[in-house]
């Protein structure tokens, strides 16, 4: 048995939040997210959360999930094992939803200004010519750049994880960036000063006071802060090519 | 007594959206092209889904898309024509000649369109769109980005959707097809965040809901697959067609059922059973480990029924082994990185240095919503594509690497289809009075016996209940004896069904309501499977059987159309398959 310890609330018919409180039993190879379905299923039906894929894939199940033996981190409920997290196959698992964003219910939040920031970003290919009758040619090399960023599922992880995200609603987000660099790497695209302009501001990349949180937490161990390091450096060498007039 | 009071008559016929030329239900990779498509031909369009479209089970694909491009070495002579050849033998015949044929030659224009949007294939060397072997084929056909090849074509998809500035509901689960004279008015369902019941009213209704693999419980597919999508239409008054062919892939991983892409095997892993026998040589000498799918399920199932398997303790099931070891890791890191997370997670397997266990889980429905080659269906104004959809193009078994090519290539056509329709109507209403009387109807029979049920039942004892009978009794193999028992059990289960008891109250993301509807609609088209199974006394493709083990072209080369009858049986009935160039032969590999 654990015992898991699940944020609720109702903005509508509750003033503050509580933690409700549920005996799990679990096995190995159980996950956290196979534990809230146990609760809906046999303990209380009302319990909200979002899921999907159930393996990692969807972006649906990122929250905010703690226990004896690992720190709280935001990370994905369908590929956590409910065994790393407890000590001697006991304990409690504290879960609360993602951080800074307006909640729906219990561990549902209300993504709209995350994919309001990821899409004020033209998170599309913009390509120059008229394309080819076949494909655009592009090395296993050149493709090498995107591979990273590529594999970003927008769970929202690093976003809630990042206190400046909830200082500031305006954040564009680590999330922003890093897809930003997605389409900037990219050989077959040719906005990149339109795409350093979109970021290069205070609501982006000088937002970003370098805490690292995202880059820790990323459940796809994708690096969103080396990806605004990298956003930062293009941004100053586009700048003093400017000032030399060669931009 | 009214438990739940956010259910009410009023919010029904409210209509706070704006009315649209074309609602696309379903934001995954069929939706997605039809909305964009229909856009462009000038459309008003909406997308409206319980999920984020980026949360669509097609992120999950991962082995890749079908076109004849010849870009790898070994597929220099590839064509239109022979992918289309291995399709219909693939399908056991039973797939539209005509249908095949479209989707085959416009296959290589369409992934060049995607490619031009961004999307991220994995490359060869001179830097065009990598190919790897898939079941069944010919040639190297099968256009890949690692193996996470629907994250990036679901990613890319909707990307354009942001570009072109299509609107987008999520959160909001249909429940219901306004159809009055034949004719699809529009929709109604839960808008969750909101918690409340809505109406959108349209010229016309695109459903591209996936598939139903959350009747099984063996199954590859996400929570979200359930076969609400497809009872919408049902109800309505569209036939299934088809539906007694299930798709079961011949690796999924134990306990969790999570897909090893069949891309494992097209890199060259291979199957083994408890002797370390690569055993598909017996079953198919040619094609080995990339035979098509339900020749190697079967192959494994034989192999565990005849004590050549492992036995897995925790639920006593076989499974037998799927062996990379040989491939090396640097191929693995480069081409399958997914696939090593996954049993990484959930197994804590290194694939690199360890085999994997594996057994076939349900993984797709052939059948669907009867549609033309347009997705045109017998109402007006109603359309449907993707894995909801039954064209028929895979017949009676899917080739690996076709369906994602299908959600984009008849994607595409219905969303035209349903422009041209909507852009007919232009001078007629919106939405009849009658058809308003039929929307208050239909909250009277629903969502009051929800709002009043005072039964015993729990949904998820149904659900349980489903999904053990199909499980056993409606797999790999089947038998009349055992079809019956699951007839009687999923008619008993409907009957228990209206004493179901939905406590939890509002209808803000509330499971139990969402829960109690899926599973009506499970029931009712589980119905459809079995009836299907039973009257098709031949084995065909992935419906194998045991007392009837030959194919019968002269019986049953015809589609299965199952029609929702509200007051009793399913109604069936049958219609014939397209053929142009190709008859029927003997399928060997
Ligand atoms: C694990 C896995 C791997 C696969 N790999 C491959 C592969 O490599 N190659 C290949 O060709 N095929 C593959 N397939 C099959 C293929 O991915 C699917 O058939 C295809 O993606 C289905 O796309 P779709 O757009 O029809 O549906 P989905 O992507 O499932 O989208 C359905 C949409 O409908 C919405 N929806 C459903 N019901 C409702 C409702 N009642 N109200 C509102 N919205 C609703 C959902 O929110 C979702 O947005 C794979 C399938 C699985 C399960
Ligand atoms: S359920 Fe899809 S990522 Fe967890």
């Amino acid at each position: 048995m654990t015992e898991f310890r699940v944020f609720r609330f109702d903005p509508e018919k509750d003033k503050v939040h509580c933690f409700g409180t549920y005996e799990v039993p679990w096995e190995k190879g159980m996950t956290v997210l196979e534990g809230l379905w146990y609760i809906i299923d046999n303990i209380d039906g009302s319990l909200a959360f979002r899921s999907s894929c159930r393996a990692a894939v969807c972006g649906s199940c990122a929250m905010h999930i703690s226990g004896e033996r690992w720190n709280g981190k935001y990370r994905l409920a369908c590929n956590t094992l409910i065994e790393k997290l407890l000590a001697n196959g006991e304990g409690t698992i504290t879960i609360s939803p993602l951080s800074h964003l307006p909640i729906y219910k219990d561990l549902v939040v209300d993504m709209t200004n995350f994919f309001r920031h990821y899409e004020s970003i033209k998170p599309y290919l913009i390509p120059s010519q008229t394309p080819p009758q076949k494909e655009f040619i592009q090395s296993p090399k050149e493709r090498k750049k995107i591979e990273q960023s590529i594999d970003c599922i927008l769970c929202g992880a690093c976003y809630g994880s990042c206190p400046v995200a909830g200082t500031n609603p305006d954040y564009l987000g680590p999330h922003s960036i890093l897809k930003t660099l997605r389409f900037y790497n990219d050989t077959r695209d040719t906005a990149k000063k339109e795409r350093l302009s979109l970021i290069g501001n205070n609501k982006g990349l000088f937002r970003c006071h370098s805490i690292f949180n995202c880059q820790i937490c990323c459940p796809k161990d994708l690096d969103p802060a080396g990806a605004i390091s990298q956003m930062k450096m293009k941004l100053i060498f586009q700048k003093i090519k400017g000032l030399m007039g060669l931009g | 007594m009214e438990r739940n009071p956010d259910i009410r008559r009023d919010y029904v016929v409210k209509m706070l959206y704006k009315k649209y030329d074309v609602v696309v239900i379903g934001g995954g990779l069929a939706g997605l092209r039809a909305a964009i498509e229909a856009q462009s031909q000038g459309a008003s369009v909406l997308i409206v889904s319980k999920l984020h479209p980026l949360r669509s089970h097609s992120g999950a694909a991962q082995g890749g898309v079908n076109a004849p491009l010849a870009n790898n070495p070994d597929s220099k002579d590839d064509s239109p024509e022979k992918h289309c050849f291995d399709t219909i033998k693939g399908s056991d015949y039973l797939a539209d000649q005509d249908a095949v044929e479209i989707m085959t030659s416009s296959a290589s224009e369409i992934i060049y369109e995607l490619e031009h949007w961004g999307c991220p294939f994995s490359r060869t060397d001179d830097g065009r769109i990598a190919q790897r072997p898939f079941g069944g084929a010919g040639f190297p056909r099968t256009c890949y980005g690692a193996d996470k090849t629907g994250l990036y074509m679901l990613h890319t998809l909707y990307e354009q959707v942001i570009k072109h500035s299509i609107d987008v509901i999520t959160d909001f689960m249909v429940t219901f097809l306004i159809v009055e004279d034949n004719t699809c008015y529009g929709l109604m369902g839960i808008d969750m965040a909101q918690g409340r019941l809505e109406t959108i009213v349209a010229r016309s209704v695109i459903v591209a809901t996936g598939g139903a693999g959350r009747i099984y419980g063996k199954t590859s597919n996400a929570l979200t697959s359930t076969a609400l999508g497809m009872a919408i239409a049902y109800w309505a008054g569209v036939p299934l067609k088809d539906m007694e062919f299930i798709q079961f892939h011949p690796t999924g991983i134990i306990s969790k059922h999570i897909l090893m892409t069949e891309g494992c095997r097209g890199e060259g892993g291979h199957i083994v059973n408890k002797d370390s026998k690569r055993f598909m040589e017996k079953y198919a000498s040619k094609l080995m480990e990339l035979a098509p799918r339900d020749i190697v399920s079967r192959s494994i199932a034989t192999e565990i029924e005849q004590g050549r398997g492992f036995v897995y303790p925790a639920d006593g099931s076989g499974y037998v082994h799927l062996d990379m070891r040989h491939l090396g890791s640097a191929k693995i890191m480069e081409r399958l990185p997914g696939v090593r997370d996954i049993c990484l997670d959930f197994l804590g397997i290194d694939i690199i240095k360890e085999p994997v266990p594996i057994q076939p889980v349900q993984h797709y429905t052939m059948g669907g919503i009867d549609t033309d080659i347009n997705g045109t269906t017998v109402v007006n104004g109603l359309y449907a594509s993707g894995e909801c959809a039954c064209i028929s193009v895979h017949g009676a078994n899917r080739l690996g690497g076709n369906s994602l090519l299908e959600t984009l290539v008849f994607g595409r056509r219905s969303g035209d289809a349903a422009a041209q329709y909507a852009r007919a109507q232009r001078q007629k209403s919106y939405l009849p009075q009658s058809a308003i009387n039929s929307l208050s109807k239909f909250y009277e029979s629903h969502f009051r016996k929800i709002a009043q049920s005072s039964g015993k039942e729990k949904h998820i004892v149904l659900k349980k209940e489903l999904q053990e009978t199909m499980d056993r009794y409606v797999g790999i193999f089947r038998a009349g004896a055992d079809l019956q028992i699951a007839l009687d059990k999923v008619r008993t289960l409907k009957n228990r069904f209206k004493y179901l008891f939905a406590p939890a109250t509002g209808l803000k993301f509330n499971c139990d309501i969402t829960c109690h509807l899926e599973l009506e609609a499970g029931i009712d088209v589980a119905e459809a499977i079995i009836v299907g199974a039973l009257k098709r006394e031949e084995s065909r493709g992935s419906h194998s059987r045991r007392d009837f083990p030959n194919r019968n072209d002269t019986g049953f080369l015809k589609h299965t159309l199952c029609y929702y009858n509200p007051k009793g049986e399913i109604k069936v009935s049958y219609k014939p398959v397209t053929i142009t160039k190709y008859q029927p032969e003997e399928r060997k590999y």
